[in-house]
């Protein structure tokens, strides 16, 4: 994948030390498919959590 | 017949109020003294600040609630603790002041068996010159510390929207408002949600957008850093944080502590010791949080608010306040009943407990002026002290036990935090990490200090949609509608 989706990062500014999502990974975030699958599993890590933190 | 009186009518006083009311029957009395007429899931103020919620949808009043649950509601504010009662009379009780229009500024003794404090922060604005006086908001910035407060913040949002439309270059500065803030989350939600907007109102290219915060690094959060499980690495939040800025196109200034706010302009301090101004048309910066200033009086009357409290106002609670320097400090500090250790019969919940020292690295300038965020205590644990206090309450009331039979402890809980990153029900995006467990426990986790299966963190859609459930779910938790008690903290 190229870096068409990637916008103008000024080198050696701050921003230009870090991670930047590309086009794939930002269409799965609001893609609606993938995110029903990504809501299953937030929820299960969720219960997962609130079960652990009960005593 | 014992009674059980809640100081704090917020998450963790409504929380524990409404479990012991629940569960103790007709019994025993429970009593909540809170100045609030109405409850505010807090969480979506941030969304009111942006104009995506109104007002109306993240608040409803309290007296018809409490009503239904048979608790002894009084629209009041506590001002002081005597735990040993007076001369004449070993009951011990409260003084409280009513702010309801009937009885304003009315006093009254409340004798008590049980007292549970859950006053939450006192929204320190006179700590920063400018910021504002006392705990009022300043003329020169807004907040969403409270519905209203966000009420105007989206107001004075949709007049920079209107100049930017009108072709006027925008300067946002949002972050907090002193070097000794928490709650840093919700000046991240709160800048992502702005970004956001005006997004959507076509404007953001008019815009320049700055995050300013206490903290050395993005995504400390007050909690050390968290390590997220992803994508085959222990990612820190520094990279998943400077990752969503770096996206969306804003700067940020690290380590800075405001230290006057005028006219659109902010001036701070940095770790490193300059002193530098930021220009702004439009600033949220959170104000720092201190306990609500409580005093707290012996039988002769004498003054002993430091047995009970720390000097920031906190209550003490079974916290080891001496662990000294930051290389000794352990998990087992965090308090686990939330007991005070003088009076047994008194506890502390969500905010109002003391800490026993912060969570993140204690930093200062050369000038000497710490600089570090302070430990957040965010709704999912306050809740849970809330939940977790009322039921040894009730066992001890119910004569089953005379010590706490259950703890919350911020190093044995974990958290789950959404923070909204934008509001659509397509468009929308949120941030899910949970963090296991809060504080971090080097001798347990070595490595990362937490349990790396249950620390993990993804931006999406889904993310937000679990965020505007929530909002739904625990409203319909706190009015006590059906099934309230099933819903998890
Ligand atoms: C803008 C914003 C967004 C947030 N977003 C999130 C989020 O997304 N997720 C999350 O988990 N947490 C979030 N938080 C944090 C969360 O709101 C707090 O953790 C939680 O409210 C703490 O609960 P508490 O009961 O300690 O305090 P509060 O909920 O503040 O309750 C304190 C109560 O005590 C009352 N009181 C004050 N003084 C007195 C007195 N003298 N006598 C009697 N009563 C008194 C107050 O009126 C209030 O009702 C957010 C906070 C803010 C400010």
């Amino acid at each position: 994948m190229g870096s068409k989706h990637v916008n103008h990062i000024e080198p050696y500014s701050p921003q230009f030390g870090t991670m930047i999502p590309m086009g794939g990974q930002k269409f799965l975030r609001t893609c609606v498919l993938w995110q029903i699958v990504r809501f299953i599993a937030i929820n299960i890590r969720m219960t997962i959590l609130i079960l652990k933190s009960h005593h | 017949m014992a009674r059980l009186v809640v100081m704090g009518g917020g998450v963790s006083g409504h929380t524990a109020a409404t479990f012991a009311r629940d569960m103790l029957g007709s019994d025993h009395e429970v009593v909540v003294v809170t100045p609030n007429s109405q409850w505010n899931w807090i969480p979506s103020n941030i969304w009111v600040g942006v104009g995506g919620m109104t007002k109306e949808e993240v608040v409803f009043p309290l007296a018809p609630v409490y009503e239904k649950a048979g608790i002894d509601y009084r629209q009041a504010k506590a001002v002081s603790i005597h735990p040993e009662g007076k001369e004449d009379a070993e009951t011990p009780y409260i003084t409280i002041e009513y702010t309801d229009e009937a009885k304003s500024g009315e006093t009254e003794e409340l004798t008590y068996d049980y007292l549970i404090n859950a006053t939450g922060p006192k929204l320190n604005f006179g700590a920063t010159p400018g910021l504002g006086e006392g705990t009022n908001l300043g003329e020169h910035t807004v907040s969403v510390c409270t519905a209203d407060h966000a009420e105007h913040a989206s107001d004075e949002l949709e007049a920079c929207i209107e100049k930017m439309k009108n072709g006027e270059r925008q300067a946002f500065l949002i972050g907090t408002g002193h070097g000794m803030c928490t709650c840093q989350g919700a000046a991240f939600e709160y800048i992502f949600n702005i970004e956001h907007t005006l997004n959507e109102a076509g404007v953001r290219d008019m815009a320049d957008i700055t995050f300013i915060t206490n903290e050395s690094f993005l995504g400390d959060f007050g909690m050390g850093g968290i390590h997220f499980k992803m994508g085959g690495y222990a990612t820190s939040s520094k990279v998943f944080a400077e990752s969503l800025y770096a996206e969306r196109g804003m700067d940020w200034i690290l380590g800075a502590h405001v230290n006057k706010v005028e006219a659109g302009k902010v001036t701070y301090e940095s770790l490193d010791g300059e002193m530098d101004e930021q220009e702004f048309d439009f600033a949220m910066l959170i104000p720092p949080f201190a306990g609500v200033g409580l005093k707290a009086f012996s039988k002769d009357g004498s003054d002993m608010t430091d047995t009970l409290f720390a000097p920031n106002g906190f209550m003490k609670v079974d916290a080891n306040y001496n662990a000294g320097a930051y290389e000794n400090w352990k998990a087992s500090d965090w308090p686990r009943t939330l007991q005070n250790p003088t009076y047994k019969n008194v506890f502390a919940v969500g905010i109002a407990f003391a800490p026993p020292h912060i969570i993140s690295k204690p930093m200062s300038s050369p000038n000497g002026t710490p600089i570090n965020p302070t430990p957040p205590r965010t709704g999912m644990p306050s809740a849970m002290m809330g939940k977790a206090v009322a039921l040894s309450v009730v066992d001890m009331m119910k004569g089953k036990a005379t010590e706490p039979t259950h703890t919350a402890s911020m190093s044995e809980m974990g958290a789950a935090c959404v923070a909204s990153a934008g509001k659509g029900l397509f468009t929308g995006t949120a941030a899910a990490m949970t963090v296991y467990p809060i504080i971090q426990d080097f001798e347990k986790y070595p490595g990362t200090g937490r349990d790396l299966n249950g620390t993990t963190g993804e931006l999406g859609l889904a993310a937000h949609w679990v965020k505007h459930i929530l909002h739904h779910v625990f409203i319909w938790k706190a009015k006590l509608k059906p099934g309230w008690t099933l819903i998890p903290e």
